[in-house]
């Protein structure tokens, strides 16, 4: 497929790679001490592992998941609200697949669903809103989830929807916002990360520019990036030869998608539509102030936390679940006690285990065949 | 009800023309409602002798049996597939493909298959003679008989549209000696072609995803191509039909059954563009998905080739590929070699796939 | 998160609410284009468009240069072996 199968040629790859492995020698790290480089976003973290990159980079490089999978933080308690939305009289809960298997206090969506809820999967939201016009005695609820990638979609549906007067449906907003996430990272004192690979789809909505305080105030390099294998690799390559010339400054490796000011259409609608919560509780990292989107005043008869009585249920994770550290890169997610054993992907204690995204999931995999082999 | 169907008139057993358009609990009662509905599309289409006398069993000389073999196998499978009718094939396709497939790859030649049927109140009555059709065009086309079979009604709401049940019999060759516990470091995984189709193109007829593809299910009968292969190869190891939960599914059986590795070459394995772009929208993994006329095959490493040879001259194997090889290492694990020289496991599905925009 | 992809806007379906047709791998599928229509460039100037889709919205152009850029660039480093 155009725009996808190039940026997969191994042969390119291996030329990344051996440029990677020049420069690594050059930095002063071994394997028991590596250069940890986040990536910011899941779906870096899915593709890493479904091109075994980790298995392939200099071990003195160390490829760090963080949290950036957004059904992976979100908090229990508010998967056990939309549970309860969607087990409400003549409610359609409209949802993408990801959040379906996210278990809940007592049970997930899907369990719900087998249970009797009316609980659809949608590819959009927009495939949302039109069950709602097609379905008018009923509600219909969207769960809105994800992080600036997805929050203009959401936004742009609720415009069309009040232009289109549809009384019945609504949105639960659990869109998060990656600057504070990463604002919270790396205020915290024990986290050791040398440089970020920046969320090349959030790019493409919110620009470059948002992560200049990385470099200004923490003297961390940033590349912003595809998600392509190559794109990856290159982008660890950027960051490698900031390092090994002292720069510190956000490059972008996305050019293709991302440009520095990112689309204003999209920003116009999610600043439009949404409102920053004073704060919001990310499963494993706590509350983190301006770091959630709630329906702003003009669109609060879409917002279905206005809407219906939302229970806003509180659930403690897991106590011996190391989430938290393991989303911070300060642990990984074989340090943690439960991992393996009491959590698997068939029965999962924590966030990371959650989704193919996790880190928790992904190292589960990877490290069935390293420790078979 | 104006279309005639051609295996009615053929059938001495008709007696007379049904005129109902919709299946009620009626036609499940047990009396001359149901009688006239298992005669007319049943009996109908399906004309067999063994059929016609619609006694509560069926009998088969134990010697004709023998003659074809020196064991029987018995298996059974439901379908519940929605909707019932799909590019590439319908419910009664399925049902007859699915039950001759899975005796073609325990290494018997199919004969003879059950058919029950549980249909849903109000499902039309011409749905269910079209499917009635399908499952006798597909039974002569895999050369089995349907012999017996079961009608029920029931509620609406207690069954969606149309489930059938198929069971068959056929027999195993002297000396064929297929299982999934057999595979040995060193053997070849080969596969009759591209992947992934039949999941692909139930998951666009559904059109809950409102995505447009031509994409047709690869619902076929494998039997043929299995001959060919046993005649290539009498001494192959395992054959899996890579039904639900696809091919990656099926190499983790074995892999765990036969207590080794497999190492599958990412370059290698067959998948359409236009399924390579379903999953990419949707975030799915080809390995995983449902095939109905795909079979995932092991035979020892000095006869891959040959088998490869004699797969390909099939019509059902004509873009067959060795995908992969048995290992020593890593027992009970199935991993992908990619482009990058880099490894990754496919594993067990936990569930179902389900559409992500993560 | 945030499965992208690329594919061409193939036709428009319906100017008023910014729907076209996008073809991504033979696989076509409604979405929005309103995040990729501006003043100075029309719903009809985005037939033929190279644009990446997420969640049934067309997010943004692919800009072709650039992506030939990042090719050379990387074909470069394959020429340095």
């Amino acid at each position: 497929m155009k725009y996808i199968d190039e940026f997969r040629d191994p042969q390119k790859a291996q030329a990344v790679l051996q440029q990677i492995k020049k420069f690594s020698r050059k930095l002063d790290r071994s394997a028991q001490n590596p250069l940890k480089i986040m990536e910011v976003c899941g779906g870096h973290t899915h593709s890493i592992f479904k091109y075994g990159l980790e298995t392939i980079l200099p071990d003195n490089i160390e490829l760090v998941h963080g949290p950036g999978c957004p059904v992976c933080v979100m908090p229990r308690g508010r998967l056990d609200d939309a549970i309860a939305l969607a087990e409400m009289p003549n409610v359609i809960f409209t949802t993408y697949g990801d959040a379906m298997r996210v278990p809940g206090t007592k049970k997930s969506l899907l369990e719900a669903k087998a249970d009797g809820a009316d609980i659809r999967m949608v590819y959009s939201p927009l495939d949302a809103l039109q069950i709602a016009k097609e379905n008018p005695q009923q509600e219909v609820i969207f769960f809105g989830l994800g992080f600036e990638t997805t929050a203009p979609s959401t936004a742009l549906t609720i415009l069309q929807a009040e232009r289109e007067k549809v009384p019945n449906f609504s949105v639960f907003s659990n869109h998060v916002l990656v600057v504070p996430a990463l604002q919270a990272l790396l205020d915290n004192g024990e986290l050791q990360l040398d440089g970020f690979i920046g969320p090349g789809h959030v790019s493409m909505v919110i620009g470059t520019e948002p992560y200049q305080f990385i470099c200004d105030r923490y003297q961390k390099p940033v590349v912003v990036s595809g998600f392509e294998p190559l794109d990856i690799l290159q982008s660890v390559w950027m960051l490698l030869q900031q390092m090994v010339s002292h720069r510190v400054e956000v490059e972008n490796q996305y050019q293709r998608i991302v440009k520095p000011q990112g689309n204003p259409v999209a920003i116009d609608a999610m600043e439009k539509v949404f409102v920053p919560r004073e704060s919001f509780e990310w499963r494993g990292l706590g509350e983190i102030p301006q770091s959630g989107f709630q329906l702003a005043d003009a669109y609060s008869h879409f917002d279905a936390e206005v809407k219906f009585a939302v229970p806003h249920y509180q659930s403690q994770d897991h106590k011996a679940c190391q989430c938290g550290k393991i989303l911070q890169g300060i642990l990984k997610p074989t340090d943690c006690k439960v991992f393996g054993t009491a959590c698997t992907p068939s029965n999962p204690l924590g966030a990371c285990m959650v989704s193919s995204e996790g880190a928790c999931a992904a190292y589960y995999k990877y490290h069935r065949l390293s420790a078979a082999s | 009800m104006t279309d005639t169907n051609k295996n009615i008139a053929k059938s001495p057993s008709r007696k007379k023309k049904f005129r109902d358009t919709t299946v009620t609990l009626a036609h499940g009662s047990g009396g001359q409602a149901m009688r006239d509905l298992i005669d007319d599309i049943f009996v109908g289409s399906f004309g067999n002798p063994a059929m016609a006398d619609l006694e509560d069993g069926v009998s088969f000389p134990i010697q004709s049996l023998a003659q074809l073999g020196d064991r029987l196998t018995f298996t059974t499978d439901s379908f519940v597939v929605d909707p019932l009718f799909f590019p590439g094939g319908d419910i009664g396709t399925l049902a007859v493909n699915g039950t001759v497939n899975d005796l073609a790859v325990s290494g018997a030649t199919p004969l003879y298959l059950s058919c029950s049927v549980i249909v849903e109140e109000g499902l039309a009555v011409d749905s269910l003679r079209k499917v009635a059709a399908s499952i006798q065009q597909a039974a002569e086309a895999a050369n089995v008989q349907i012999v017996t079979g079961d009608t029920k009604v029931v509620p609406k709401g207690s069954a969606d549209k149309l489930f059938l049940n198929t069971a068959g019999i056929g027999m195993v060759r002297e000396g064929i000696n297929v299982k999934s516990d057999r595979l040995q470091p060193g053997d070849a995984i080969l596969v009759n072609g591209p992947l992934g189709d039949h999941g692909t193109a139930i998951l666009i007829a559904r059109g809950e995803l409102a995505l447009d593809t031509n994409v047709a299910s690869d619902c076929q009968p494998l039997h043929g191509l299995v001959d060919i292969i046993i005649n290539a190869c009498p001494q192959v190891k395992a054959m899996r039909d890579a039904t639900r939960g696809g091919v990656a599914t099926v190499l983790n059986e074995f892999a765990t059954a036969s207590g080794v590795g497999i190492r599958l070459q990412e370059s290698q394995v067959p998948i359409r563009e236009e399924v390579k772009g379903v999953c990419e929208i949707l975030g799915f993994d080809p390995l995983y998905l449902a095939n109905e006329g795909k079979l995932v095959v092991a035979v020892p490493q000095e006869a891959a080739e040959t088998v490869l040879a004699a797969m390909q001259s099939h019509p059902a194997g004509q873009e067959s590929k060795i995908i992969g090889e048995v290992v020593e290492a890593a027992a009970g694990v199935v991993w992908m070699q990619t482009g990058f020289g880099s490894e990754r496991v496919v594993d067990m599905l936990v569930g179902e796939q389900l559409p992500r925009i993560c | 998160m945030c499965l992208g992809i690329p594919g061409q806007i193939v036709e428009l379906t319906d100017q008023e609410n910014y729907l076209a047709t996008v073809n991504i791998g033979g696989v076509q599928r409604q979405v929005n284009i309103a995040c990729i229509v501006d003043e100075e460039h029309s719903p009809e100037d985005c037939v033929g468009d190279w644009v990446l889709v997420h969640v049934g919205f067309a997010m943004n152009r692919l800009d072709e240069e650039e992506a030939a850029e990042t090719l050379d660039m990387l074909s470069q480093m394959e020429m340095v072996q």
